[in-house]
């Protein structure tokens, strides 16, 4: 096949071209800056361009989306034109050059109305209820590109939760910038189960969803490691793995709450286009549980996570040891 | 003519109609309406040849959609103040099992005449002319059999006037909270009575909705606001409550009431009905309460009956009251297949390893050895600082006939229940086997059930005696449980009266010394009730006869040798209590018997010298204490010890060391530990050499579990494996290393539950036809040797998407880490994509609940043999009441659940 992955310059988009690369077909990706993906090609480009989206899906018989505004503050408006309307570009270009398939890289974010999740399955995108601009539109890009489904061009849309690992600039290089500053609370007593995404295991997943996307199209995927822990270990094993002090300090859930504000700019991540999906109110979403059914996403992609938490974790150490 | 006064309201006119739209669980396609022409009643007021429309609720358009032949109908009658919605359910479940191909009932419930939306006649109606209305409804619908009848309040009583005169269609009776007849003796309820006063009639249930609110405040839990709304829709202004209060007016209240010749007709002709009946009850019912079930099933003593402890008058909103009828008219009317006593194979079993006498009945050595002098009981210490109480066979035989000519003087009879709240004691063993010989039925509550579940039980077994000492009979006093009150000890006058005791054991004694007595009772007669421990949910009572409790006798002879002439320290009463059956000599160590852990090393070796004993029974807990105080034990005390040939500690698991210890102690003797339950005694057992050679074995393991050995002589163990949901759907099967639910058969198996029909369906399900088992609860596996290994229980499987996992094994791998006393396994999350979740007590025991320390976690993962999610610490894991041993897994799965999902850190 050959297969357009958008935003391959981030985090996980990158991880995501190099495992398709790896699986024989030829990619190209695009964004605005060179990849640097081994055995891609690139088409620079802007998302929100009809005309660099036009020529970029040119020839191509698949697309994994990834490029999105991921950042947590902003104007609305540029949500809306990056996430929505780069994806309606994108839509209507795939369909113009009779791409016949696309995988929409989404978030669980855009099913989440705030509460706990413990062990559901994946739920419809719901954009009125979702938190925050980047969660909104997400929703919203995503219901758009489910009803583009058909027999002509089969779409899926795959949410893989809290993706992390070794290069992660954002959510594991933030913990640790701020665990070594001293300055990275726990959220209320830290037992709130959260499940999470070994980088490797988020490309594989996303991977098997190009290869499964002519039989299950017109679906949404939660993609975890399925090995939820309380978020305090989580942070425990980051920090360990890179070996600064895990934080020592708690703020209650409701006062964290309160001053969202506040703890937000501890966790911010630095607005950027390609990163990949991040979950919006951390105070709320630190403290209350994240973990899903994966029964479903396993059976219908063909799909298991290579890596388990602590091997990621050690490979993360390893990482850390050797940077 | 009613001879209560309405406000004219009462009397207003007005045309049936359906429903409002929108009113939870109702659908509007059920309802119709219907015109009756009315027929003439002797001196009433009504008009014959008049019309008057019905609305009613009605699936039998949806089944013939559906092409559903129906195989019945169910008749519904709503009591007062509710109208048809209170079948909404039934209606809903009979429709939706038709379209899975189960049999189709075709349900109508029926709004009564000046109820919910049918006419308001604006006349009084009478129960007689209510029988007659439906009957007119029924026949204007052309309704012939079968059909059973089902009725909830007064509806119960229009129901069964119904049933009565409709013999020719009739297939079944069904009720719910009700009542058929009043007492001549006791007054009406509480409620009722204030109702029915003066100036509070019309006011309270038609100018207010007064009756209607307080109604409707009966559920448990509480009912939602739309249902409450629902019930109120058909009665929002005066003119519509007319018949709320004609109904309260019609209660009859005394034998001049209009209606109480047709209360009385009914009640008498209920005798004769031998169609199936169920009775559905919530004990909860300030109204309605045991005692007008107790009249029922006098009435009907073939009913299958079930009390749904915690729920009320409202028992349709509490609980599933709809699967429980489907389910039984499934069983009762459809498919009939008899139970038939013991199958061959279980015969051919005992044929081979009984003696080749029949059952002996269980006073057997107290006839045998009326004569004999030797040593029957001990008692050390049958009070504070008094010596050793000595009973002869003579002596205790002529006790147990005095005491049961006595009661039977008093009127005790077979067959009636006698609840005992005597502690162990020489004084309860005379009383017990009296209560047996005369074939009185013994009720057995454990007072570690606490005072509340005590209550619950006594009150649930309906006692029509209590035998109890002081402090039994001062609760039954204070919570009003009901029976004739009879005395151990002769007490002062002052106190008899307070208490309400009309005699003492001494003077049943003296009014049986002529020792006559009544035919004793067959085995097939029902002896014992026996409570469970109520550590999984309210305690149930066990209902044995004779011919099984000879054969437990039966059973701990065969297992452990105890027969004529063994010296047997009774340590653990439920089988102490069997020494004079098995011709035992039986002695109760100096101990605190409501305690068990209070019993001292000194005080066993005490006991075993007195009597020569041989044989030790202990609870786990007295056992504990006793390796304890070794240190205390003097070179005699050691000596005695020495003598013992086998001691059993039995009622809960006990560990390895525990038990080693304790042999350290009896040096001569092979140690046992049994498994068993209220429902079956004693169905496997296992030596200390047993759990020694079952430990290294880790193949037998499998997904881990405690050992209890192989299955006694006359017991048959089964597994029903699980399936990914945790429920054990498997047939019956011998095969090894299938984990599932463990189900058992014996003929020492209880007979069934009490007043629990579903409880009995649930534990009798998916067995062999024909014969007795029993599935305990419990989950676990057989190894290729034929050993029972315990896994946890039912309820506390945990469903992972990776497969069910059973608690036992992980707890029992974690416990064993160092800085770890207890653990408990349980899930959390949705069924089929639960968490592991690991809780540890640990030593020193933590100050606060928390998540365990990063070493402490990787520990637990490390042998757990599980993914595991997260691992709390907590001061103290929940156990239950009466164990003190068994942790509440329930309980800590929603609690962790909570913590999970960040909920604040209570305690569990």
């Amino acid at each position: 096949m050959r297969v357009l992955v958008t935003g391959a310059s981030g985090f996980l988009g990158r991880a995501v071209a190099a495992a398709i690369v790896a699986a024989g077909h030829e990619v190209r990706c695009f964004q605005r800056r060179p990849s640097g993906v081994a055995g891609a090609t690139d088409a620079l480009g802007s998302i929100t361009e009809p005309a660099d989206v036009t020529s970029a899906v040119a020839g191509i018989d698949a697309i994994v989306h990834l490029a999105a505004k991921v950042s947590l503050a902003g104007p609305p408006a540029e949500f809306e034109t990056v996430n929505v309307g780069g994806t309606r570009t994108l839509i209507d270009a795939a369909r113009a050059a009779n791409v016949q398939r696309l995988v929409f890289v989404s978030s669980p974010s855009v099913a989440h109305s705030g509460a706990s999740i413990t062990g559901s399955d994946a739920l419809p995108a719901d954009p009125a209820h979702a938190r925050g601009d980047y969660a909104r539109t997400k929703a919203a890009a995503e219901l758009l590109a489910l009803s583009a489904d058909s027999p002509e061009l089969r779409v899926v849309a795959v949410r893989p939760h809290l993706v992390w690992g070794p290069g992660d600039t954002q959510l594991v290089a933030r913990i640790v910038e701020r665990a070594r500053a001293g300055r990275l609370p726990l959220l209320g007593h830290g037992a709130a189960l959260i499940d999470s995404t070994y980088i490797d295991n988020a490309a594989g997943a996303i991977a098997a969803a190009l290869e499964r996307v002519d039989a299950v199209h017109g679906n949404a995927y939660v993609i975890t490691n399925g090995e939820p822990r309380p978020v305090a270990e989580l942070l425990v094993g980051i920090c360990t793995a890179a070996g600064v002090e895990p934080p020592t300090w708690s703020v209650p859930a409701s006062v964290a709450r309160a001053a969202g504000s506040v703890i937000e700019a501890a966790w911010r991540v630095v607005p950027g286009e390609d990163e990949p999906p991040m979950t919006r109110f951390l105070a709320e979403q630190l403290s209350t549980a994240h973990w899903f059914d994966q029964r479903r996403t396993r059976a219908d992609l063909h799909w298991t996570p290579a890596v388990t938490l602590d091997e990621g974790l050690a490979r993360l150490a390893e990482h850390y040891r050797t940077a | 003519m009613v001879s209560f006064r309405l406000p004219r309201s009462a009397t207003a006119l007005a045309p049936a109609s359906v429903p409002p739209s929108g009113l939870p669980g109702l659908d509007p396609d059920w309802s119709r309406i219907v015109d009756v022409v009315e027929s003439s009643l002797a001196d009433d007021g009504t008009t014959p040849g008049a019309s008057h429309a019905w609305h009613l609720l009605d699936n039998g358009e949806q089944l013939a959609a559906l092409g559903a032949e129906p195989v019945g109908t169910i008749l519904c009658v709503h009591g007062n103040p509710t109208w048809s919605y209170l079948w909404r359910d039934l209606v809903a479940q009979a429709t939706a099992a038709a379209t899975t191909g189960r049999p189709a009932w075709r349900v109508i419930a029926v709004d009564q005449l000046d109820m919910g939306f049918s006419e308001r006649t604006g006349v009084a109606r009478p129960l007689a002319r209510r029988v007659r209305d439906l009957d007119d409804l029924t026949r204007a619908l052309g309704l012939t059999g079968p059909v059973v009848t089902f009725g909830h309040d007064w509806g119960g009583v229009v129901s069964l006037g119904w049933a009565v005169d409709h013999p020719e269609h009739l297939a079944g009776v069904m009720l719910l909270n009700t009542a058929i007849h009043q007492s001549d003796t006791e007054p009406i309820p509480a409620p009722l009575r204030l109702a029915l006063a003066r100036g509070v009639l019309g006011a309270g249930t038609v100018t207010t909705t007064a009756f209607l609110d307080t109604t409707l405040a009966l559920g448990h839990p509480a009912l939602p606001a739309a249902v409450k709304n629902a019930y109120r829709a058909p009665y929002r202004t005066p003119a519509r409550r007319g018949g709320i209060g004609g109904f309260v007016a019609d209660i009859p209240v005394d034998a001049r009431h209009d209606s109480h010749a047709e209360l009385d007709r009914i009640a008498e002709s209920l005798r004769s009905l031998t169609v199936p009946a169920l009775l559905l009850w919530g004990p909860r019912d300030p109204i309605f309460s045991d005692r007008y079930l107790d009249d029922l099933s006098d009435r009907l003593p073939h009913a299958a009956v079930h009390r749904f402890e915690g729920a009320g008058h409202l028992i349709a909103e509490d609980v599933d009251y709809a699967g429980a009828a489907l389910g039984w008219l499934a069983e009762s009317l459809v498919e009939l297949s008899p139970l038939v006593e013991l199958s061959p194979l279980v015969e051919l079993v005992e044929a081979q390893t009984a003696p080749a006498d029949v059952l002996q009945p269980l006073w057997h050595y107290l006839d045998e050895l009326r004569d004999s002098d030797e040593t029957a009981l001990i008692d050390m210490a049958p009070g504070k600082g008094t010596d050793p109480r000595v009973v002869s066979w003579r002596l205790l035989s002529r006790r147990v006939r005095g005491i049961a000519a006595g009661l039977h003087q008093i009127g005790v009879r077979r067959g009636d229940r006698v609840s005992l709240l005597v502690p162990p004691s020489a004084d309860l063993t005379a009383v017990l086997y009296a209560c047996i010989r005369l074939g009185a039925i013994v009720v057995v509550a454990d007072a570690g059930l606490g005072l509340t579940g005590l209550t619950r039980a006594v009150r649930g077994a309906r006692p029509d005696h209590v035998i109890g000492a002081l402090p039994g009979l001062m609760a039954a006093r204070a919570l009003g449980w009901p029976g004739q009150r009879i005395s151990v000890n002769r007490l002062p006058t002052a106190s008899r009266r307070a208490l309400g005791v009309s005699y003492a054991l001494a003077d049943l004694i003296s009014l049986g010394r002529d020792e006559e007595l009544p035919e004793p009772p067959q085995p097939d007669d029902v002896a014992a009730v026996l409570f469970t421990s109520g550590s999984t949910g309210p305690a149930k009572g066990v209902v044995y006869t004779h011919g099984q409790l000879s054969a437990v006798s039966r059973a701990l002879h065969a297992q452990y040798g105890v027969g004529r002439g063994t010296g047997l320290v009774a340590g653990f009463a439920p089988f102490a209590l069997l020494g004079p059956a098995l011709g035992a000599r039986s002695v109760t160590p100096d101990m605190d018997v409501t305690a068990p852990k209070t019993l001292t090393a000194t005080a066993v070796a005490a006991a075993v010298a007195a009597i020569d004993a041989t044989v030790v029974f202990l609870s786990p807990a007295a056992l504990a204490n006793v390796v304890a105080t070794q240190g205390e034990l003097t070179p005699a005390d050691r000596a005695a010890l020495a003598r013992v040939t086998s001691f059993l500690s039995a009622g809960a698991p006990v560990s390895e060391p525990l038990l080693a210890s304790a042999a350290a102690l009896m040096p001569g003797a092979s140690a046992h530990t049994p498994y068993g339950m209220t429902e079956g005694l004693l169905m496997t057992d296992i030596t200390l050499d047993g759990i020694r050679e079952a430990a290294i074995d880790d193949e037998a393991r499998g997904p881990g579990g405690v050992c209890v050995g192989r299955p006694t002589a006359t017991t048959r163990v089964r597994i029903s494996a699980l399936d990914e949901t945790g429920t054990a759907v498997g047939e019956l099967s011998e095969a090894p290393q299938v984990t599932g639910e463990i189900v058992v058969s014996a003929p020492h198996v209880k007979d069934h539950y009490d007043r629990l029909w579903l409880t009995d369906q649930a534990a009798t399900r998916m067995v062999t036809p024909g014969e007795r088992w029993h599935r305990t609860g419990d989950v676990g596996h057989l190894d290729a040797s034929g050993r029972l290994w315990v896994e946890g229980r039912l309820p506390h499987v945990i469903t992972t998407p990776h497969g069910v996992v059973t608690p036992v094994g992980p707890e029992l791998a974690v416990s064993a880490l160092a800085g770890v006393d207890r653990a408990a396994a349980v899930g959390v999350g949705p069924a089929g994509s639960q968490q592991v979740v690991i809780v540890v007590e640990t030593v020193p025991p933590a100050t606060r609940v928390g998540l365990a320390e990063p070493a402490l976690a990787a520990a637990v993962r490390g042998v757990a043999g599980q993914p595991v999610a997260a691992v709390l610490v907590v001061p103290h894991l929940p156990t239950d009441i009466r164990h003190n041993s068994k942790i509440d897994r329930t309980r800590l799965a929603g609690w962790a659940h909570g913590i999970l999902t960040g909920a604040r850190l209570t305690q569990p």
